[in-house]
């Protein structure tokens, strides 16, 4: 009996945690292989600088995938149209918030009327954002005129993460003086962030023990102080290089804002609701159609911030920019473990999923593979993810 | 005595957690129509699926006999090689498809690789001619009616090579002159020696074509009834062997019924079907329901009994309403919408509890709070503390059986799950509840707590529907029984007054009118 138990629970824990094993299998691989470099500083620092634009296209596209499995392939045009616009205006010497609030405008109406045809007129998902996928690639070209057009706002650059000073500033050695290193002010932060982080996991083991849920303490301990060591490796490295990049501040707040959407509002227990049983759903009194909506006009608005970060690192667009960025954020979604069915799928899967695409890219350049090689071992950890998704799924039923 | 060509001895079928069949026989000699009869859930087709194979082999205990061979099915094909052909209930044809592709679906002439379209064609007709069909197997199958469908259906399986055909209610959704030409079609059959196995609800039809009956209740065969006596079988006999069954103690007595005002009221509530708009699928229908009452809508599957609740339920079903809804005595303008008809408080508890009801792949928490999130959020945020304690309020007062709220519905038994679909609509807060099958698919003892659940609700002042095609249940747990056929009220009897052969009777007679 005993031992059975211990079995399935073996069990579970491999299942519940194969990406995050893969996941450090990878790096530790990586680290040997290159001897150690791509645990340096700099390399984690271009990891989050180079990958940014994967977090907030993967944090929106979960929402789509969640919603039945629904993806959008517009993405990659998307991007690239809405930085096209804001580039086009900087040149033309608009306010740089201007051109901010334009590119975000911009993609959340192109999500507002891509999920119009979708939720409304029921469009399939995959045709409505592959038309869209042609569409603004071929709009940028014409917005662009085929060249390429440069960002020259400093204060642009830097508040999204391109060019070389894109890093917070060491607020706490200029008030008090001091010079040198490590960057303090990161090294604040990071170390705030794991507090808050340690509080909100023992008012949750609090509140667990209240309802007299039987959930294994000893594993939450575990991943808690699993995360916070790894939370505080990346920030002492960035504090000891060049503190932290402003664009993690826009991955962490689209991160934690989808975290917060997916868990604990209503809009976010309906887009489970829709992907888990869509009938069942619209009988309960949900209105389905806005759901599909919400995803959709999320990932556009989420397209548009992709936009101001792409152009922010590239310092510029030229029109074949954002081309396949929509595969990455699938690809994330479903390494992380979303369902291509609908239903099931995390926030932290999905960082997991970028994370691993993230580190398997960079290992790759580190080591000198061949890009074409490259191409087909991410194909392949792709469809390894997904195998194990449906398998796991069959030995259930 | 002619030879015996199927012999089905000892058939035991389990699912999990329910005895679908226990120790069935069944013996059909050759050439003659065998009628197979029983309430919904007596395990017929049930039967029918070992025969064919859809359950193969091992999955159940006892032999199939068939031409003295015992036989070992591991798929619909390996029954079909030997000539028994089952046509289905529900219609398995391609709608897009012409009859001639839609009968060698998976039977192609010709070669894997190139299929000979002339001999498909040319044979397509030569067995259309013998089920009395003049169209031509060119026509797309979508351009012709249910009762010409039902035609191509057997002309397939003739195509196949059937010497046993089963026909699982083929008469169910035809009108009375399709439904004749059927069965005089079948009789023309037997004449040249085919051997066919009818389950029908329809008894005329039964003594009209069959000549041995077999009744199955409960899992179990009861009896094997002659037909060629010196006179016809007649109707009340079957029935009662359909029905006969022990009543003691299996409802939980009322205590305190207090019936107060009318709570709803449907007049002449007509609903089209959707697909096919010029059918009515529930016919110029008037009921009502008092406050405290619980009203049982009995009839057959297919009689509109589901169509009707879901109608009333913010038009979830359906197309072309026509009739007055009243709440409390006011008429309601409903719009079509779940929602509105939620805050009018009714709530509708579905018979397919798996695929309209709940969300396997969520916890118990997620399933019974999602009718009612928006009374457990502010701002769109959920309070996911009060909805935790809102599930186990819930769980704790049906006493479902699970380790935790948060255990994924789909590990449930099917008891329980009914009950975190009646959490569900519960915690709606609903005065009016449309129970669609409460008990379906659930064992005898998860049964009895249902009906406690919706004596309590009841007992509350809820206006409970009950529809069930069981009647034992309809008897024993209703305060005013209405009853259903092919989409018309045709009866309304007060609980003491029903019997099980009153309203048996009532649906045959309902049925040879039309």
């Amino acid at each position: 009996m005993t031992m059975s138990e211990r079995k399935i629970s073996v069990g579970a824990f491999f299942q519940k945690y194969t990406m995050v094993i893969a996941l450090v299998v990878v790096v530790v691989f990586f680290a040997i292989a290159t001897g150690g470099g791509s645990l340096k500083p700099g390399s984690i620092n271009n990891l989050i600088s180079q990958n940014g634009y994967v977090f907030v296209l993967a944090a929106g596209m979960l929402c789509c995938i969640l919603t039945g499995g629904n993806i959008d392939l517009s993405v990659g045009s998307v991007v690239c149209f809405t930085a096209s616009i804001g580039c086009v205006m900087m040149d033309r010497g608009a306010n740089m918030w201007l051109a901010v609030l334009a590119m975000l405008a911009i993609g959340l109406a192109i999500g507002v009327f891509q999920g119009f045809w979708i939720a409304k007129i029921r469009v399939p998902a995959f045709i409505a954002t592959l038309s869209g996928m042609y569409a603004f690639r071929g709009l940028s070209n014409v917005v662009l005129q085929g060249y390429r057009v440069d960002i020259s706002d400093e204060k642009f650059l830097f508040l999204f993460g391109g060019g070389r000073d894109c890093y917070i500033p060491d607020y706490i050695r200029q008030w008090t003086g001091a010079e040198g290193k490590p960057n303090l002010t990161c090294l604040a932060i990071g170390i705030i962030a794991i507090v808050i982080y340690v509080l909100m996991t023992i008012r949750k083991i609090h509140v667990q023990k209240k309802l007299n849920l039987h959930q294994s303490i000893l594993g939450q301990v575990i991943t808690t102080a699993a995360i916070s060591a790894v939370v505080f490796f990346v920030t002492w490295q960035m504090a000891s290089f060049r503190g932290l990049p402003t664009v993690l501040v826009w991955i962490a707040l689209v991160l934690g804002i989808y975290q917060y959407i997916t868990t604990k509002t209503a809009m976010g227990r309906h887009l489970y609701a829709v992907g888990g049983n869509e009938k069942a759903t619209a009988l309960s009194g949900v209105k389905t159609r806005n759901v599909y909506w919400f995803a959709y006009a999320s990932i556009g608005l989420m397209a548009g911030l992709a936009g101001i970060l792409t152009a922010a690192r590239a310092k510029g667009i030229d029109p074949t920019y954002g081309e396949g960025y929509e595969m990455d954020a699938i690809a994330s979604c479903f390494i992380g473990g979303a369902s291509a069915y609908g239903g099931t799928g995390k926030v932290s899967g999905m960082i997991i999923g970028a994370v691993l695409m993230g580190v398997i890219n960079q290992g790759m350049n580190m080591v000198g593979v061949d890009s074409n090689l490259q191409r087909v071992v991410k194909g392949l950890v792709l469809l390894a993810a997904v195998i194990f998704d449906v398998m796991s799924k069959r030995q259930k039923r | 005595m002619a030879k015996i060509l199927l012999e089905m001895k000892n058939i035991t079928k389990t699912f999990p957690g329910v005895k679908a069949l226990d120790n069935v026989n069944l013996q059909v000699e050759e050439g003659e129509i065998h009628a197979l009869v029983g309430e919904n859930g007596a395990g017929k087709s049930t039967l029918m699926n070992v025969l064919s194979g859809i359950y193969p082999y091992g999955t159940y205990e006892g032999d199939i006999v068939y031409n003295g061979q015992v036989c070992k099915f591991s798929n619909i094909k390996d029954s079909e090689k030997l000539g028994i052909v089952i046509i289905h209930q529900e219609l398995a044809l391609v709608p897009e498809m012409t009859i001639g592709e839609n009968m060698y679906l998976g039977n192609e002439r010709g070669s894997k690789f190139a299929i000979d379209w002339n001999t498909t064609y040319a044979e397509a007709d030569k067995y259309l001619k013998m089920v009395g069909l003049q169209e031509s197997s060119k026509v797309q199958v979508k351009t012709i009616g249910t009762g010409k469908q039902q035609l191509v259906e057997i002309a397939k399986a003739l195509a196949k090579q059937a010497k046993l055909l089963i026909l699982d209610e083929p008469t169910s959704s035809l009108n009375e002159e399709d439904s004749r030409a059927l069965l005089d079609l079948m009789l023309g059959f037997k004449k040249q020696g085919m051997t066919m196995i009818i389950i029908t609800h329809k008894l005329n039809e039964v003594a009209y074509v069959a000549d041995k009956i077999t009744v199955i209740r409960d899992g179990t065969t009861i009896e094997t009834i002659d037909n060629h006596g010196p006179e016809p079988v007649s109707e009340e006999r079957i029935i009662k062997g359909m029905v006969g069954r022990e009543m003691t103690n299996r409802f939980p007595p009322r205590q305190n019924v207090k019936i107060g005002d009318v709570m709803m009221e449907v007049d002449h509530w007509t609903v089209h079907h959707p697909l096919y708009p010029e059918r009515k699928v529930v016919d110029d229908v008037s009921m009502y329901v008092r406050k405290g009452e619980v009203v049982g809508i009995y009839g057959l599957m297919g009689a509109g009994r589901t169509e009707l609740a879901m109608s009333i339920f913010g038009q979830s079903y359906g197309v072309n309403f026509s009739g007055e809804l009243k709440i409390d005595g006011k008429p309601v303008k409903m719009k079509k919408s779940v929602t509105d008809a939620i805050k009018h408080k009714i709530a509708y508890v579905t018979e397919d509890r798996k695929g309209n009801g709940l969300i396997l792949s969520q916890s118990i928490k997620v399933n019974t709070s999602l009718a009612n999130l928006s009374s457990l959020a502010s701002m769109g945020v959920i309070d996911q503390d009060k909805e935790y304690a809102v599930a186990e309020e819930y769980r704790d007062k049906l006493k479902t059986k699970t380790p935790t709220v948060e255990q994924l519905v789909g590990n449930l038994s099917g008891g329980n799950q009914q009950k975190v679909l009646l959490a569900k609509w519960m915690f709606a807060e609903p005065d009016i509840m449309l129970l669609d099958e409460p008990t379906r698919g659930i064992d005898v003892g998860a049964k009895y707590e249902i009906y406690c659940i919706i004596n309590d609700l009841a007992k509350a002042g809820k206006s409970v529907v009950m529809i069930s095609s069981e009647l034992p249940e309809v008897l024993g747990m209703s305060d005013r029984i209405y009853i259903m056929n092919e989409g018309k009220m045709v009866g309304e009897m007060k609980a003491e007054d029903a019997t099980q052969e009153n309203i048996m009777a009532l649906i045959l007679q309902s049925g040879r009118g039309a």
